[in-house]
């Protein structure tokens, strides 16, 4: 993994089933569509727009990517209120001032000009993870997560970056990158976010995984598990998901619950252990009160009705 | 056109991929010249014949909001349904199911000696009706996808009765199909198989849960057929003809007022994550919201410093204005649908009102608000709505006019200067009288009164519908059709 521009876009991953099957290494079941996009990616050097109801693996698939690739994780946590100073460089005031007052106690005859040349160096310059992801020289994957917490205002900061992977500081110029790093931007969409973000974006939606990838999921994360145990925990998963739910149950939530199930020596659930143990995977009062009606009646009430 | 110079510059499948864009453009999906030219470099990234990829491929640069996935799918089922390894390489690939079937044939056959001493076998088209039955069971007992495929080819090659060159959707094929296939007996027969299978009875958990894994494969099963009669119409009918009737609308733009059953579903789903994203995006503008008015006794206060030079003005503190919401729906026939999802979000976003009560009518009117009380499920009250509410008062026919009075009559003195009415309906008043005075009065009253009529404008005031006669004296009549225009009323009204 040379640092040479022209040659690191496109060359981290040889085929769709290599990403998934590396994947896989590091403990990350991706499917068709995650590895197919995590592909293109690196190949079309675009940065990739994960979205997705939370706790289904947004931020790890980037943990996930960087550790498979060798690479070093930069993470941007976003929140209401990031701006420029936080997110791209800032001056160091401090040395800048000192700098100044330095010149002056030595007697220094340099002028101004010389000065301010001077303090407006890379000396002075504070990184922010946008800009250190941008002059990293080892191989790095930046991590934008929870983009839609910023205000639309700020978004515009990440545009010139995400589209060139360049960033102009207006005393230095423009600075590119030495690479082209992989870009995962995570997004809870709780806000529609601006056209202009996404056109430079692949989009890649995770949702929940099907049953058969579920059981998989937890037969690699859970240690110990059976399989037939496994098997019980995504099938009920998946009738509780059906349920019209405030916040149906996610795949961390699905851990949880098969961890304490291990913990609690279960290994067979049945619907007295599901009913007692049902908070752990849905935290609204409602929605439990809703599966363990559901999940005592015999038949599935949802789609009864839509068969017709 | 920048896309016809690139069609007429590309190959085949640039020139396919720009029909395909074009079509994915009509049916509403916002998709930029940038994205397209995405679409065309990240196809020379994958393997064509890989149709999976391809798919995801295309999506990940075209679609951008997966609420438009069902919309995508559809275009790209319609495109690509010719060219996908069913077609393509379809014969070898075909070649396998068709062994299938007959294995499975002769294996039904076999049952029928036993049973009946007929003889059975041959060939799949020969297949008879119970020799199909018997494969479909086969297929969602082992739950095999190959042989689901087979199932579904045969079944619709034998029931749907496709005639060429006729103008119809998939749908009424589809009803053909499923009709003779009978799959509620099928899924009976299942569960009894499941049942005797089992070491002991199975307790309810397991036996829900048995269902819901064979609901999940007979509803595999009916894509499949509906996937199978989607190619066989392109076939038939040609890509651009069935993209165009096959187009099926964004979840925002789907009427409220023609829903079909699923399309409820959608928009059912839909309206939880749009609320939670209008009451994020309203808290913000509350919070960045411009600066109070100048308050000049503060202002005056630190002018005292500057030796009486207001050099510092001081403003407000914004005090942003949480309105009360009357809420007053038709709940009778078409526009109920529309009147559910109006209370359904104008509830979830009630904590950006300092008080909202609904009044829900037909000829009748009732207040509902106690239904919303001191419960989380705002599905579960508007079903209390729909069936407790006391709303007929003669005929169970709308009656605007006698709703409004008795509206006045029992509630309008609550009605305050800060309070916001809304009327939802499409004033079809059936001819009665029309009390318009009852809104004029309201309106003296009330800060504003809106009207939201889910009828297209050109409707209005036409045959029974006198939404005129009301809308002189409201601030604002909207057309609200669906979810997109719904969503900017509310914008409107905080």
């Amino acid at each position: 993994m040379a640092p040479d521009p022209t040659a690191v876009a496109g060359s981290r991953f040889e085929s769709v089933a290599q990403v998934r099957e590396r994947l896989r290494t590091v403990d990350y079941l991706s499917d068709e569509g995650i590895a197919g996009i995590v592909y293109l990616a690196d190949r079309l050097g675009k940065p990739i727009l994960v979205e997705g109801p939370a706790g289904t693996g947004k931020t790890q698939l980037a943990k996930s990517v960087a550790e498979i690739t060798g690479s070093r994780l930069i993470r941007l946590q976003c929140y209401e209120g990031l701006d420029e100073s936080k997110a791209l460089y800032e001056w160091n005031y401090k040395k800048q001032l000192l700098r100044i007052q330095a010149s002056k106690s030595d007697g220094e005859s340099a002028g101004w000009e010389q000065i301010e040349e001077d303090i407006f160096s890379d000396d002075f310059l504070l990184e922010r993870p946008l800009l250190e992801a941008i002059r990293a020289t080892d191989p790095v994957v930046l991590l934008i997560d929870e983009v839609d917490r910023v205000e639309v205002e700020t978004e515009a900061l990440l545009l010139e970056i995400l589209s060139d992977y360049q960033v102009s500081i207006p005393e230095l110029g423009t600075l590119s990158a030495r690479q082209i790093p992989l870009v995962f931007l995570t997004s809870n969409n709780t806000r529609e976010l601006s056209e202009a973000l996404k056109r430079r974006c692949l989009f890649l939606h995770i949702d929940y995984p099907d049953m058969e990838r579920e059981k998989e999921i937890v037969l690699t994360k859970v240690p110990d598990i059976t399989e037939a145990l496994a098997d019980q925990v995504a099938r009920i998963v998946r009738s509780i998901r059906q349920l019209e739910l405030k916040k149906s149950p996610s795949v961390s939530e699905t851990l949880d619950w098969a961890r304490t199930l291990m913990l609690l020596g279960v290994e067979k659930i049945d619907a007295d252990v599901a009913t007692e143990t049902v908070n752990i995977l849905l935290k609204y009062q409602t929605d439990i009160a809703k599966a363990t009606k559901e999940l005592n009646t015999e038949s599935s009430s949802v789609r009864k009705s839509g068969l017709g | 056109m920048a896309e016809e110079v690139l069609a007429a510059t590309g190959t085949p499948i640039l020139a396919l991929l720009n029909g395909f864009i074009v079509e994915l453009r009509e049916a509403g999906l916002p998709v930029s010249l940038t994205e397209h030219l995405d679409a065309m470099e990240a196809v020379k990234h994958i393997p064509l014949e890989d149709r999976e990829a391809f798919k995801y491929a295309l999506a990940a640069t075209l679609v951008k909001n997966h609420a438009h996935w069902r919309s995508f799918e559809t275009v790209f089922e319609v495109y690509f349904s010719l060219r996908g390894r069913d077609y393509v390489i379809g014969d070898e690939l075909a070649d396998l199911p068709e062994g299938l079937e007959d294995a499975l044939a002769e294996m039904a056959g076999q049952g029928q000696d036993g049973q009946q001493g007929q003889g059975g076998g041959g060939g799949g088209d020969a297949l008879s009706p119970e020799e199909l039955a018997e494969m479909l069971y086969q297929a969602l007992a082992r739950g095999d996808d190959a042989m689901m495929r087979a199932v579904a080819r045969q079944s619709v090659r034998r029931f749907a009765g496709m005639e060429p060159g006729r103008p119809v959707g998939g749908t009424y094929y589809l009803y053909r199909t499923l009709r003779n296939l009978d799959l509620d007996g099928v899924l009976e027969r299942l569960m009894q198989q499941a049942r005797q299978e089992a070491p002991e009875s199975l307790t309810p958990l397991e036996e829900r849960l048995e269902q819901d894994e064979f609901q999940t494969r007979i509803e595999q099963l009916k894509q499949e057929i509906e996937a199978e009669i989607r190619r066989r119409l392109v076939a038939d009918r040609g890509v651009d003809a069935m993209a165009k009737t096959l187009r099926k609308p964004l979840p925002e733009d789907i009427d409220f007022m023609h829903a079909s059953r699923d399309e409820m579903k959608m928009l059912r789903q839909a309206i939880y994550p749009l609320t939670r994203k209008l009451a994020v995006r309203l808290a913000r503008k509350r919070r960045h919201g411009r600066k109070g008015p100048l308050d000049f006794r503060n202002t005056v206060r630190h002018s005292l410093s500057y030796g009486g030079v207001p050099a510092e003005p001081k403003f407000k503190y914004p005090r942003p204005a949480k309105p009360e919401i009357f809420v007053i729906a038709d709940i009778s026939g078409s526009v109920a649908a529309f009147a559910r999802f109006t209370l359904h979000l104008v509830y979830a976003i009630s904590n950006q009102f300092s008080r909202v009560r609904a009044f829900v009518f037909i000829d009748g009117i009732d207040e509902v608000t106690r239904f919303f009380e001191g419960t989380e499920d705002i599905v579960e009250a508007i079903h209390r709505v729909n069936t407790e509410a006391d709303v007929v008062w003669v005929d169970g026919h709308s009656d605007y006019g006698h709703a409004f009075e008795v509206f006045w009559n029992q509630w309008g003195k609550d009605i305050g200067p800060k309070t916001t009415v809304l009327i939802l309906g499409d004033a079809r008043n059936n001819y009665h009288a029309s009390q318009s005075w009852v809104i004029k009065e309201i309106r003296h009253r009330a800060r504003h009164v809106y009207w939201l009529n889910p009828e297209p404008r050109s409707y209005w005031d036409t045959g029974d519908s006198i939404v005129g006669e009301y809308g002189v004296h409201c601030d604002g009549t909207y057309e609200c059709r669906n979810l997109r225009q719904l969503e900017k009323f509310v914008d409107v009204l905080t």
